[in-house]
């Protein structure tokens, strides 16, 4: 008997499909176009993050020790900066390597004459955890005894934080925006079915049908459209992505951006958009299907 | 078994349909239900069906108790049920058979079962010669036979036909009622819905007469006494 039903709730969703060949085609189509630019911008928000990772592993504070310090006593704070919140790691570099690597990156010694490592201060590189907290953290270090002047890129840090804010607000935002449209577009063409079939959905009502028997087939007819729209869109987001990050991003002189490969993300992608595809064909089919089964 | 007990039903639009409706049809029992339009009998009918809840008093339908009935549950009881329309309510590109068979299956019979029992039902109302026929391809007569087989096929307590020969000539409409009452012979309770004054008079039955809301008559012999 279950096998029976099992094979009637297909056959039935499938046929409707074809019954409404027009609007499955359209609904289709729409879940494409929004998994489309859903994809593309968690793809865009993704890499704007691997880049700004990148470039937050490059950022840095400089934290100079009081020049009255003795070696011994500028590195005994390592310790102390170390064990400061939001300190990934600090580095230290003595006067001596800081002269060092000041003359080698300025050239010209003749420039130098007469100075020496004692005009430099020793001092410690310090990596951040979180970018977004470099200027608690530059008051934290200002705060060490021993160090005399910390130097930190704050406006590079915000406007990271701020791009990566903004790209993720949007791409959520956008999400959200597109999974509702496709849910109207689906439940819209689960509905015209029901609406062809209100008199059988009544018969079925009069002779005893359950809710979840004639909601059943509907659910089908979405789920087999929610899949059909993610696959496909799966197909043409993973083309679009690797049309744009191999051939234009690598012919146009942006190849020192960090994009991620498709196949990184490629499994993550597809299990979004399956679970987006069958989430609106679902939920579609539940919404249209709803006001038939109150009596 | 149906029970009306001193049943009341108003609509949102304030309209009083029944006022202290009560009568009994037990188990078996073949009855008219007349009256002129607006009377309340279809709204006796959505009563019986589930369709809508009573405002006060108790509705009694092979045993379900319609006024607290759970939702979930409303399937099972419409299961005891069979209901014969007016206007048939076949499904138009379904044939014959799969009309009938399509109650069987929406109810989860098996296609055993529903091979076993639908050509039975067919040749109960004289039809097993046209199962392949489309509805458009019958008379009113015999698409309304279907709508008796469809009733009948999931062997309901009691068949509700409502107004079954409004859109038939005398002879069919004699021929319809002959069939019901070979049904309510076989054991099903029966009750029909009309406001034909000839039809129910040419039958020897329990008739409930319903005016204003109220029942007027209920008793044999054919009598009824309103008059529009």
């Amino acid at each position: 008997m279950k096998g029976n039903r099992f094979t009637y709730y297909i056959k039935e969703g499938i046929d409707s499909i074809f019954t409404h060949g027009f609007m499955s085609f359209a609904s289709i189509c729409i879940i494409v176009a929004c998994l489309l630019i859903m994809g593309s911008f968690t793809l865009l928000a993704l890499n704007v993050d691997e880049v700004i990772d990148t470039m937050e592993s490059q950022n840095e504070i400089m934290a100079f020790v009081n020049e009255t310090y003795t070696d011994e006593q500028a590195r005994a704070i390592q310790e102390r900066i170390e064990g400061l919140p939001n300190v990934d790691e600090a580095v230290f570099i003595s006067r001596e390597e800081a002269w060092d690597d000041f003359t080698a990156t300025y050239g010209d010694p003749a420039a130098f004459e007469g100075l020496d490592a004692s005009v430099a201060r020793d001092r410690y590189v310090v990596y951040l955890e979180d970018i977004s907290r470099m200027a608690e953290t530059q008051q934290a270090l200002r705060d060490v005894p021993g160090i005399a002047n910390v130097r930190a890129h704050l406006e590079i840090s915000e406007g990271f934080v701020k791009i990566r804010n903004v790209v993720t607000l949007v791409s959520m935002l956008l999400v959200a925006i597109l999974f509702v449209i496709s849910l109207f577009i689906m439940s819209n063409t689960v509905k015209l079915t029901t609406f062809e079939r209100r008199d059988e959905i009544a018969i079925m009502k009069m002779v005893g049908a359950t809710s979840s028997f004639i909601r059943w087939p509907f659910v089908v007819q979405g789920l087999i459209l929610g899949l059909v729209g993610a696959l496909l869109g799966y197909v043409m987001e993973w083309g679009i992505y690797r049309l744009l990050t191999e051939k234009l991003i690598a012919g146009s002189g942006l190849s020192f951006l960090t994009v991620i490969p498709f196949s990184q993300v490629a499994l993550p992608i597809l299990a979004a958009f399956g679970a987006v595809g069958l989430g609106v064909g679902v939920i579609g089919s539940l919404m249209a299907i709803k006001n038939y089964l109150k009596v | 078994m149906v029970q009306f007990t001193d049943v009341f039903k108003s609509y949102e639009n304030g309209a009083k349909a029944l006022r202290g409706v009560s009568f009994t049809i037990r188990d078996g029992e073949f009855a008219f239900l007349v009256g002129p339009s607006g009377s309340g009998k279809t709204t006796i009918i959505k009563l019986l069906t589930g369709e809508i809840a009573p405002t006060d008093g108790k509705v009694l339908v092979n045993d379900y108790d319609l006024g607290t009935i759970k939702f979930s549950r409303m399937p099972y009881m419409r299961r005891t049920l069979g209901v014969v329309f007016q206007d048939y309510r076949l499904i138009e590109d379904k044939s014959v058979y799969e009309n009938v068979a399509f109650a069987m299956r929406v109810v989860g019979a098996s296609n055993k079962e529903i091979r076993r029992r639908v050509p039975y039902v067919l040749e109960l109302v004289g039809l097993d010669k046209r199962t392949k026929r489309k509805p458009q391809e019958l008379s009113g007569g015999e698409q309304q036979r279907v709508a008796i087989a469809r009733a009948l096929v999931n062997n309901p307590r009691l068949i509700i036909a409502d107004e079954p020969t409004g859109n038939l000539d005398p002879a069919r409409s004699l021929e319809i009622m002959m069939l019901l009452q070979k049904i309510n012979e076989l054991g099903t309770t029966v009750l029909v819905v009309t406001h034909e004054k000839e039809l129910v008079e040419s039958f020897s039955k329990r008739v409930i007469a319903i005016d204003g809301g109220k029942i007027i008559s209920d008793g044999m012999g054919g009598y009824y006494n309103y008059e529009r």
